[in-house]
């Protein structure tokens, strides 16, 4: 019963007022932003996370996890009302989400998502109570060379499921481990690659500025390319409530597209997007009604957004337990913690308990909110979205140049935000992706103290990697992965998935 | 010039030439920091490795640019990254100096010329509008230590 007591720990810390508060701010504001067509969560969480400095480190985090899965939410409701996914995860959300609120079912559609959403949330939260701490008292046991070889496996994992050519992914997480290198080296505090420049000492606190720069300016100068086609219409949505037929239709769907989000999500690099895709084309396989996917079937909506909700929960496991972030999101987590004076990794459950379940409850708490708030204010959110979008950026560009100068209080980080929205604009039209260069930024510093501690363990001896057993496995994982997407068959699978999938 | 004639993939060449230059970059800086050894490496060896790599994947990228067929980079939104990128970069000049008050209007004035969209009208009132919102909210509100009035005109 130590799990009720955990959670006990956990409800004290979240049912303050002022905790209750924050939650439901992120909640909030996170859809605000993430209704925003073409803002996807880790650009709301990077225009966001400024907000939640000034916060106690509790409430930070417990803000932030609102806002992101609030903007997850708000991902699914443009993607259903004007298949505009914000995000990779929910593109498959569109495929039949658009189609039903062209037949005049959006109502019916956003219910759907929003219960599924609710019930894949809340059995994920289950699970992170019940694996996280073991899995980190495992971790605690890991050396330096464990700890390299596990990050060499999530950075791995996120070139393998980068969209895109796998070449440039991996250039991607390389140029993102030479950046974690600028500042001052940890161990020699020898200054490296600053210029000169005193604002560079402290390099490691820019991974808000290169995220608000790569996607959020980035993909503002990339939607100016095609403005003319980009035209937001919205129907009336009535009829929210799902019958009682529709209930039942959708349950199997539910049930099976938590289980599948809920398991892909563990694995580092997949946040949700794999999930959503595998429990959509699961469904499509055994459905008897097959034939109306991709026509507005809502099994088509139902078990995407079960698994993409379930997938985005569990994918707190890696980075909780092991301070691994397995997406974009949850790096902005791990630089956010690290801004409070956290050190992300297994020793957070023992060091910080209050805080450890209190973000635990939160998530329950706040996909709670999600429910019972974001379907009655569905008339405000879709008023949002109507915003046009030749007024809504300059806006968002105004807010970015407030949040960035706020951090430090220096007009230097927004002429480097310019110049990260330069590079992620020119990257992207060169087909590279910018979530693979913001994980290796953040990884890079750890990544590096933990290889040059074990090369130090092993008087030089790079074997060491090989020998450990569990380090040893994680490497073969790494390799095995990588490979698996090498192979001609893979990869063309693979392919024809990113191109379903977005 | 025959090199550019025989380019089939001027992603993979463009992206493969910015590797190699930050990696070239990144290993003749690094030369100023000491490399130490396998067993003590110095602040010098990560970045060291890691720009040799970014070399490699740059050559690889231009060599594969030659041989295999890629699509075209498309046409570049010049109005738009540079009004938006130079619209930031003269807002983080002006955030200071002159304050809130006059680096946020231009800043909306300026994106909002990046659009087809423009008018004149709507966007001096979202400037107008945004910017008494923002000092109101982040300034007053928030207690943001934010520069509502710049050194120019002596706050």
């Amino acid at each position: 019963m130590e799990l009720l007591a955990n959670l006990g720990i956990g409800f004290e810390t979240v049912f303050t007022w002022t905790n209750l508060l924050y939650c439901l701010a992120g909640v909030f504001l996170g859809t605000m932003i993430g209704v925003l067509p073409g803002l996807g969560p880790t650009a709301t969480i990077a225009m966001l996370l400024p907000m939640t400095f000034g916060l106690p480190p509790v409430s930070s985090l417990i803000m932030l996890a609102g806002i992101y899965y609030g903007s997850q939410y708000g991902g699914s409701t443009t993607a259903i009302l004007v298949n505009l996914p914000g995000e990779a995860g929910s593109v498959v959300t569109a495929l039949d989400g658009y189609q039903m609120a062209r037949n005049g079912q959006a109502g019916k559609a956003l219910a759907t998502a929003a219960i599924g959403s609710f019930f894949a949330g809340s059995v994920a939260t289950v699970l992170i109570a019940l694996f996280a701490p073991p899995l980190a008292d495992m971790a605690l046991q890991f050396g330096p060379p464990e700890r390299f070889s596990l990050m060499v496996l999530g950075l791995v994992a996120s070139i393998v499921l980068a969209h895109g050519s796998l070449l440039h992914a991996v250039a991607m997480v390389v140029l993102g481990l030479l950046l974690g290198t600028v500042g001052s080296d940890i161990i020699s505090g020898t200054p490296r690659f600053t210029f000169d420049l005193p604002e560079l000492y402290e390099a490691r606190d820019k991974f808000v500025v290169i995220a608000m720069g790569m996607f959020g300016l980035g993909e503002i100068i990339r939607n100016l390319e095609d403005e003319h086609t980009r035209s937001v219409m919205v129907k009336k949505i009535s009829g929210l409530m799902p019958t009682r037929e529709d209930l039942k239709r959708i349950t199997a769907p539910i049930l099976r597209g938590t289980a599948i989000g809920s398991v892909l999500g563990i694995l580092p690099g997949s946040g949700s997007i794999m999930g959503a895709f595998a429990a959509y084309s699961i469904e499509k396989k055994i459905s008897k009604n097959a034939k109306n996917f991709g026509k507005g079937a809502i099994e088509g909506v139902a078990a995407p957004e079960s698994a993409n909700n379930a997938g985005a929960q569990t994918s707190f496991i890696p980075m909780l337990t092991l301070g691994i972030p397995s997406n974009p999101v949850m790096a902005l987590m791990i630089g956010a913690m690290i801004l409070q004076g956290i050190v992300p990794g297994p020793s957070v459950i023992t060091d910080h308990p209050s805080l450890f379940w209190g973000i635990i409850v939160s998530m329950w708490l706040g996909n709670l909110f999600l429910l019972v708030l974001n379907l009655p204010m569905i008339g405000l959110w879709v008023r949002m979205i109507m915003v046009p979008y030749h007024l809504l950026f300059p806006a968002i560009l105004a807010f970015c140049a407030i949040g960035v100068f706020s951090l430090n209080n220096a007009e230097f980080d927004i002429y480097l935000l310019a110049l990260f929205g330069l590079a992620g604009y020119v990257l992207a039209k060169l087909g590279c992706e910018p979530a693979p260069l913001l994980l290796g930024f953040i990884l890079g510093p750890m990544l590096e103290e933990n290889l040059r501690q074990a090369m130090l363990k092993s008087r030089g001896d790079p074997s060491v990697f090989f020998t450990e057993p569990i380090s040893a496995t994680m490497l073969a994982l790494a390799a095995a992965s990588m490979i698996v997407v090498l192979l001609p068959m893979l990869r063309k699978k693979r392919e024809e998935a990113f191109q379903e999938g977005g | 010039m025959a090199l550019i004639a025989r380019i089939r993939n001027p992603r993979d060449f463009w992206a493969g030439l910015i590797y190699i230059a930050i990696g070239v970059g990144a290993v003749v800086l690094a030369q100023d920091y000491k490399m130490g050894t396998a067993i003590r490496m110095g602040p010098g060896y990560f970045p060291v490795v890691l720009g040799g790599l970014l070399m490699a994947i740059g050559i690889i990228s231009v060599g594969r640019s030659l041989v295999r067929e890629g699509e075209p980079i498309g046409s570049f939104a010049l109005k738009g990254l540079l009004l938006v990128v130079g619209g930031m970069l003269l807002t983080g000049f002006l955030f200071r100096k002159a304050g809130l008050v006059v680096a946020l209007p231009l800043l909306i004035m300026i994106t909002s010329y990046a659009s087809i969209k423009f008018r004149w009208g709507a966007s001096l009132a979202l400037a107008a509008g945004l910017t008494a919102f923002c000092m109101l909210i982040f300034a007053y509100g928030l207690g943001l230590p934010l520069p509502v009035l710049g050194k120019w005109f002596g706050a």
